[in-house]
């Protein structure tokens, strides 16, 4: 059973992923607005619920919150010219302070307003915590792939095409009739909205938002695209499209969190597995990120071998 | 528009860069140029003659100090980058320039067609428009009408510019700029290139300017050539004067236009 609550929190986190992805691989900008707007729609959802509002009116809150974060570090990257880092970072930082603003307090809780709690009462009072468990995952999960399908299908449309051809070829983006701008801003819009998403989605799974509920969230983003990319890489590269790639993000989450549950359940690192989930986080992505560059060594190191032998 | 209005007017077109600096230079000084529907000029000069400069300001890449730049009867020369370049299509001499090397062949094309032809959340890609594209791109017997779902990123230089071409023609712009799209690619292919050029502003009439570093290409290439040199143009030649140029002759006129000849620009300009 901890393993289906793997699954569930994989499909949610993936929507984090999902947008990780679309800022760093199809818009190819590193941007570090996620653990603000995780935060924001983390907050956001809470707050809407605490306000009467449905829950999922309060998601819907939370995507248009993601959005304004999208928006504004958009718009610090393109009409102000302010280096794509140090716009993610701005935003980020000063979300941290509103996001207080909106939990007023460091945290808030949800209550009976919970998505998952509504899904629980359709089982009755008799449900076991497994047969809610199973639910849970199946809600997340169906959430999860509607949003990748309507997200895969957005970027074949043509506005979709021109966010991606931006993220390809900038030179060639402003010198046709696209505005590069427009384009990076409503890129960057879509990533912070489903990352807001996600952090409410989250809030509501685990029935409050805290402070620290986004702490780690980036380099949770960056661990499962990569994973993703890693389990993906058999397929021939001319196959790798943006669709591909958003369901590897998703597989990337739910696979790191599937790692975490064996690390943590199995005790691999003794009592303190739990505390070491994200030096391992960090480890992974080193790790996936330097492949290339040791591969290179090894195949150097034996062609310099074996020509000495010869 | 009426049929007398030029298709592209310049007008005391200057630019300098970085004015009262030490690095100050003219890159464009008082250039007039007007072409007529389905003119075809060859731009020659060496390099820092301005040329680029005259294709970026057309463009919108820089805009200019002084001058005017009319489109079809329009004022351009202040017109944002984007908001211009849908009438003009450029191709540039490096092949990564004008494509996206992660998407297909035909989404690549779906990019240019359908700017002009849907709302942005049509889908780009449909049966209709994917069969349009592969007859499109079987006319210049590239092979590439077999290969519309392969990533573009792996076609050769040759290859790409076709693609390039195309996506600048696909929607037939008011001018199409062509800025040594031959010069990177072996002599083969560049003249498969150039074909497929002549074909392509043949069929569609267009209006289009050229630059090129090989003489023999600027003479025999469309209907008038100019040539340009810090930032002027200082020769201009059409009809029979063209016709009867010859190569030697255009790099004697060349040395005594710019009263100093240079040896390099012999090797330069010959184009081998």
């Amino acid at each position: 059973m901890l393993y289906v609550t793997a699954l569930q929190e994989g499909f949610l986190y993936g929507l984090l992923a999902i947008g990780v992805f679309i800022s760093l691989r199809v818009l190819n900008i590193p941007d570090l607005t996620t653990e603000g707007s995780f935060g924001f729609g983390n907050a956001v959802a809470a707050a809407a619920v605490a306000m009467g509002y449905h829950p999922n009116i309060s998601l819907l809150f939370a995507l248009l919150a993601g959005f304004a974060a999208g928006l504004v570090t958009g718009f610090l990257q393109t009409k102000l010219k302010v280096h794509p880092v140090l716009a993610g970072i701005i935003t980020m930082s000063g979300l941290y302070s509103i996001n207080l603003m909106v939990r007023s307090g460091p945290n808030l809780a949800i209550g009976e307003g919970s998505l998952f709690k509504l899904a629980y009462a359709f089982l009755g009072e008799a449900a076991s915590r497994d047969d809610k468990k199973i639910v849970g995952a199946i809600l997340a999960a169906t959430l999860c792939i509607l949003i990748v399908l309507l997200i895969a299908l957005f970027f074949k449309t043509h506005l979709g095409l021109c966010i991606r051809a931006t993220g390809d070829n900038p030179d060639m983006v402003r010198a046709s009739s696209i505005n590069v701008d427009r384009t990076k801003i409503i890129g960057l819009c879509i990533s912070n909205g489903l990352i807001a998403l996600s952090g409410a989605l989250i809030a509501h799974y685990v029935g409050y938002s805290d402070a620290s509920s986004s702490s780690g969230t980036l380099i949770y983003g960056l661990a499962a695209v990569i994973i993703g990319e890693a389990l993906f890489s058999l397929l021939p590269r001319s196959r790798r499209g943006v669709t591909i790639g958003l369901i590897s993000a998703v597989c990337g989450s739910i696979l790191y969190k599937i790692i975490v549950t064996f690390v943590v359940d199995a005790e691999l690192f003794g009592a303190n597995s739990a505390n070491l989930m994200k030096l391992l986080c960090a480890v992974i992505v080193a790790l996936t990120l330097i492949i290339p560059a040791a591969r290179d060594a090894l195949i150097s190191w034996k062609n310099r071998w074996e020509a000495r032998r010869a | 528009m009426s049929t007398d209005t030029p298709m592209l007017e310049i007008c005391g077109l200057s630019k300098t860069f970085g004015k009262g600096t030490v690095n100050e230079h003219t890159a464009l000084e008082n250039v007039n140029l007007t072409l007529q529907r389905g003119d075809f000029v060859t731009i020659i000069g060496s390099n820092g003659a301005g040329k680029s400069t005259l294709f970026n300001a057309i463009c919108g890449t820089y805009l200019p100090d002084q001058g005017s730049i009319h489109l079809g009867g329009t004022d351009i020369t202040f017109l944002a980058e984007h908001k211009r370049a849908k009438r003009i299509g450029r191709v540039f001499q490096d092949p990564m320039k004008g494509t996206a090397p992660g998407m297909t062949i035909e989404e690549n094309l779906a990019l240019a067609y359908t700017r002009a032809h849907s709302g942005p959340l049509a889908p780009a890609l449909t049966k209709r428009k994917s069969d349009f594209f592969r007859s499109a791109l079987a006319k210049y017997n590239m092979g590439l009408e077999d290969r519309m779902k392969t990533k573009v990123g792996l076609l050769s230089g040759g290859q790409r510019q076709v693609v390039t071409l195309l996506m600048c023609t696909l929607v037939t712009p008011d001018l199409l700029l062509l800025d040594e799209h031959t010069a990177a690619l072996d002599p083969a292919t560049a003249e498969k290139i150039m074909e497929i050029t002549n074909e392509i502003v043949r069929e569609n009439n267009l209006t289009t300017l050229m630059i090129t570093h090989n003489m023999q290409q600027a003479l025999v290439t469309g209907n008038s050539t100019i040539m340009m040199d810090s930032g002027s143009i200082i020769l201009s030649l059409k009809g029979k004067e063209r016709d009867d140029m010859t190569m030697d002759g255009l790099l004697q006129l060349y040395t005594e236009k710019k009263k100093k000849a240079f040896t390099t620009d012999r090797i330069l300009l010959s184009g081998q």
